[in-house]
């Protein structure tokens, strides 16, 4: 028992990272709130969306396909099926958001674990493990995602799980260096002294502490992940159809360009938009929670 | 200088020991494992597959099979392509020239404009063409590539009919120029990424090396502006520059890929997807293979690079 | 001190006002003072008190960045000019070709203030060819003399060195050599030994005055420490929250103080037994320097006076009172502290 109220006591000297000044600071940051809104919009338009079309997302029309957008009710046009690109942007988008969050989650657990093993323990154990990080940096990342997602059942579900392969050592690194330097700090000297389990103080002590780079790191791999998922899915070893995706939409659209080029711009500006918004809030959140960022 | 390289050589080998390992992996991960072109193969019995599966020693251990693996890998024998039965690496190198020049390009051209981005946003931070140049890179970094490859090719193959839309040649056409005309829209588009990096790489590092008290006494000295920042400010904020090149590799190799798919180039990254279409799994795996260890190539030469660029270094 | 011939760098009313958030801040308040060709004065200050802002702001390195407006004159007289330059008044170009020629600077740390890519013999050498556009071997060789002359052990072995291989009073060495490679009028000198041990600071304090005797430059003497002002300065200028407070010689200045403030830092260096001033209490001056943006009403350091009288020290900014022997102090109740032989004549004010 004195050991957690010694390690808790540790525990009050430690910085929060999410203060009031964070906050405001993050605000202030107007592309990351622009960024925020943007995702917040688009997330609700794809939970509520759907239901408000006149049209779902797979139902054929082949007496309207290739119809250009704002023709009668279909506001972006139609695909080679006929299918309404509104409502299926809007069914893509839930899958493809699914899959940046849930790759986001996976990732960040995993690659946290990792890298606070490796720069608790650092020695063989911390060299090993980051070794084994170096190695899955060294394959690019759309190589490996593309095999794996060749050689497996392409669900949504494995999709999520490969893009995660791949995205997870970048966190691992942070963390591996913030821990480094962490664990020399007062306050987990302190819980060492007094007792506390290597388990309550890496997960205790340090994990929160390393708190902020994680969130933002954690917000670049949705970002990413999205884009990695697009390209899976437009090559065809992603979500398969008839389940959209922002990614497969663009399918088709190469052999189409000449004649009907916003089944290429639509989802690529909805791409772009979801993505660079997580990248501007990442970027905001740095900015407000490292005074010494050098971005404007 | 030597005992820094040697370390760094060393851990070198030791990740690619474990990219190895993960190649392995992922090979018998395939579907039928490394039998799977008999798999497909009409008229082919259990029995026989079961046959073949001891003649290559595919019975053993696999930790015997590993070895066995990687000696072949080491010795050069990186199997036969099941598609046309002619060496992988063979097949490889004939692809990879095509890769390089692709990259080549796009690399030379990026870090001019990227790093002359970076340092003029520095140099005026906080200025509008900082404020653009920074907001630019971030969205460069969130299109994605193979979309922005289909609005080039819109853009200036199908509506202005400027360039080729795709492929590295046109038929009965071997001239430079027309190689060019080629070249310009896979740079355009895998550069597109690799400046905004340079760029936000280079206003970092700048940044740091201008707030340096040895940037104030080059001032002291009386020098010229232009001087103070080509020798004394831009010559140390370039450093960091060549580990963070060796670092971006996988990116730039996975940008040349998307690239080389949307525009048909004849590069590793069309014969990666194609042989991934063929389930020509040698040549996939030697793909993913000889990136890995070209990526640690990479990131050695940044090492030895830095190791006669900066003094510190050099002396250490 | 013959002030026949007109002072090497005469300062007049020299202003710094900072632009941040749209608000502007003044830190440095009507600075006047004279330096003589030889002569060196000390200007002294805690940290915060302006004495390094002032020094940038006459090599006119204030950067673009930290929106500095600069007003006032800086009157460079050198020594092939007939007339003194305004520093202040002429263009950037003009500028850079007197800076590090006839106006130098050395700072404070050594172990930053060189490049790290480069080896001295060639930093030494870009000034030398940079302002007289020697060829690089005759650059060379003037680097290696200046090497010698600043006192480094094997001088030809050094050229090559990189600053990591030096040790630190070597740096400063080298930064000396680099700032009197063209034989300068002026050297501004922004606290060039506080960064080293004692010993090496003793060395550095010798060497630049032995190449004061011999070049017969004027100094600048930024410091904090007046057991380095006692070894140096030929005069004092005491600096307190943007302001000179007290100016004088130093021996008069360390053994009389005028001005409370001054008094309470000599009294905070030990090894100086005599104080002046009735001030044995003020072993240490209670509060800190105020921020530039919220200055104190009237006196700046009326809150931390302990002489200090409501209604009188903080109604106005007390003037700058010019006493004989080219004494100056800026404190409303002088006249009070000091015998009254002291304040002779000299009713001109600043």
């Amino acid at each position: 028992m004195t050991t957690m109220t010694a390690a808790g006591d540790a525990a009050h000297t430690r910085h929060h990272w999410w203060q009031h000044r964070t906050l405001s600071r993050f605000l202030r940051h107007r592309l990351a709130a622009t960024g925020l809104a943007i995702i917040l919009m688009l997330t609700l338009a794809c939970l509520l969306g759907p239901h408000l079309l006149p049209y779902d997302e797979l139902t054929v029309d082949l007496r309207a396909r290739f119809s250009p957008p704002l023709t009668q009710d279909h506001y972006l046009g139609t695909d080679p099926l006929g299918r309404d690109i509104a409502a299926r942007l809007l069914m893509a988008g839930r899958i493809s958001l699914l899959v940046g969050f849930s790759v986001m989650l996976i990732s960040t657990v995993f690659g946290t674990l990792i890298g606070v093993v490796a720069g608790y323990f650092r020695g063989w154990v911390g060299s090993v493990l980051m070794r084994i990080v170096d190695a899955f940096l060294a394959f690019p990342s759309i190589f490996l995602v593309l095999v794996l997602s060749a050689f497996v059942e392409p669900s949504p579900f494995m999709i999520t799980v490969i893009i995660a392969l791949t995205c997870w050592m970048e966190i691992a690194r942070i963390v591996e260096a913030e821990i480094l330097s962490l664990r020399e700090r007062d306050f987990t000297i302190a819980a060492r002294l007094s007792g506390a389990s290597a388990r309550w103080i890496m997960f205790r002590e340090l994990v929160p502490n390393a708190m902020g780079p994680i969130i933002v790191a954690a917000t670049l791999t949705i970002a990413n992940a999205i884009l990695l998922e697009a390209y899976i899915s437009f090559l065809g070893y992603g979500i398969q159809p008839p389940l959209p995706s922002w990614g497969n939409m663009l399918n088709s659209a190469q052999q189409y360009l000449a004649d009907a080029p916003w089944l290429a711009i639509v989802p690529g500006i909805t791409i772009t938009l979801a993505v660079s918004s997580f990248n501007f809030i990442g970027d905001g959140l740095r900015d407000a929670l490292d005074s010494r960022s050098n971005l404007p | 200088m030597g005992r820094y390289l040697i370390g760094r050589l060393g851990q070198s080998i030791i990740v690619l020991f474990l990219v190895s390992l993960i190649g392995f992996m992922i090979l018998n991960l395939a579907p039928g494992g490394p039998l799977s072109q008999f798999a497909l193969t009409p008229g082919m019995s259990q029995a026989d597959i079961q046959r073949i599966a001891a003649q290559m020693g595919l019975d053993r251990p696999l930790i015997i099979q590993y070895f066995d693996w990687l000696g072949r890998l080491l010795v050069g024998d990186w199997g036969d392509s099941f598609r046309d039965g002619r060496p992988v690496l063979e097949i490889i190198i004939e692809h990879l020239w095509a890769t390089l020049l692709l990259m080549g390009t796009s690399m030379a051209v990026s870090i001019v404009i990227g790093i002359g981005v970076g340092i003029a946003g520095a140099v005026r931070r906080y200025s509008v063409f900082d404020y653009l140049a920074t907001v630019g890179a971030m969205v460069a970094l969130s299109i994605p590539t193979f979309w922005f490859g289909l609005v080039a090719i819109y853009l200036f193959a199908l509506q202005l009919d400027w360039l080729p839309a795709g492929s590295m040649t046109t038929i009965g056409d071997g001239s430079v120029v027309d190689y060019l005309r080629h070249l310009i829209l896979p740079t355009l588009v895998l550069s597109l990424v690799n400046v905004a990096i340079w760029s936000r790489y280079m206003r970092a590092s700048t940044l740091e090396v201008l707030d340096q008290d040895f940037v104030r006494t080059a001032r002291a000295k009386g020098l010229s502006r232009y001087r103070v920042l080509v020798h004394h400010i831009v010559r140390n904020a370039l450093l960091p520059m060549i580990t963070l090149a060796g670092l971006q590799l996988p990116t730039i190799l996975g940008g040349a890929l998307v690239a080389e798919t949307v525009f048909t180039w004849p590069g590793m990254g069309r014969l990666f997807l194609d042989s991934i279409g063929y389930s020509d799994y040698p040549v996939v795996m030697g793909i993913l293979m000889l990136s890995a260890i070209f990526v640690l190539l990479g990131n050695l030469l940044a090492d030895l690079l830095v190791a006669i660029t900066d003094p510190r270094v050099r002396l250490a | 001190m013959t002030l026949s011939h007109p002072p090497a760098l005469a300062v007049r009313d020299l202003c710094v006002t900072f632009q941040r958030n749209g608000c502007e801040t003044r830190v440095i308040h009507d600075i006047d003072f004279e330096i003589a060709a030889g002569e060196t004065l000390a200007l002294v200050g805690e940290s915060g008190s302006g004495k390094s802002v002032t020094s940038m702001a006459l090599m006119r390195l204030l950067g673009r960045q930290s929106r500095a407006a600069v007003t006032g004159q800086v009157a460079l007289h050198a020594a092939t000019e007939r007339e003194p330059i305004d520093l202040l008044q002429i263009d950037d170009a003009r500028m850079r070709q007197l800076r590090g020629r006839r106006i130098a600077m050395i700072f404070q740390e050594p172990l930053t203030a060189l490049n790290p890519v480069h080896r001295v013999g060639d930093q030494i050498a870009e000034v030398v060819r940079f302002h007289s556009g020697s060829p690089r071997r005759q650059a060379r060789a003037q680097a290696l003399a200046l090497l010698e002359q600043v006192g480094i052990p094997e001088p030809s072995s050094r050229l090559d060195s990189y600053p990591h291989e030096l040790s630190g009073g070597m740096r400063q060495r080298v930064v000396i050599a680099m700032a009197l490679a063209m034989e300068p009028d002026v050297l501004i000198a922004d606290e060039p030994t506080t960064a080293l041990d004692v010993t090496v600071q003793a060395q550095i304090l010798t060497l630049l005055k032995t190449l004061q005797r011999d070049t017969g430059m004027a100094m600048l003497f930024i410091t904090h420490d007046f057991g380095v002002v006692s070894e140096v300065a030929d005069r004092v200028a005491v600096m307190y929250a943007g302001r000179i407070v007290e100016e004088g010689d130093v021996e008069a200045v360390l053994a009389r103080p005028l001005m409370p403030y001054t008094a309470g830092l000599l009294a905070s260096v030990p090894r100086l037994e005599r104080a002046g001033l009735p001030g044995e209490r003020l072993a240490t001056i209670a509060g800190r320097v105020p921020d530039p943006a919220s200055l104190p009403a009237g006196c700046s350091f009326q809150p931390r006076c302990t002489f200090a009288v409501p209604g009188t020290c903080d109604s106005a900014v007390p003037a700058l009172a010019s006493l004989k022997a080219g004494r100056r102090v800026r404190c409303t109740r002088a006249h009070e502290l000091i015998p009254a032989e002291e304040l002779s004549p000299c009713p001109q004010t600043s």
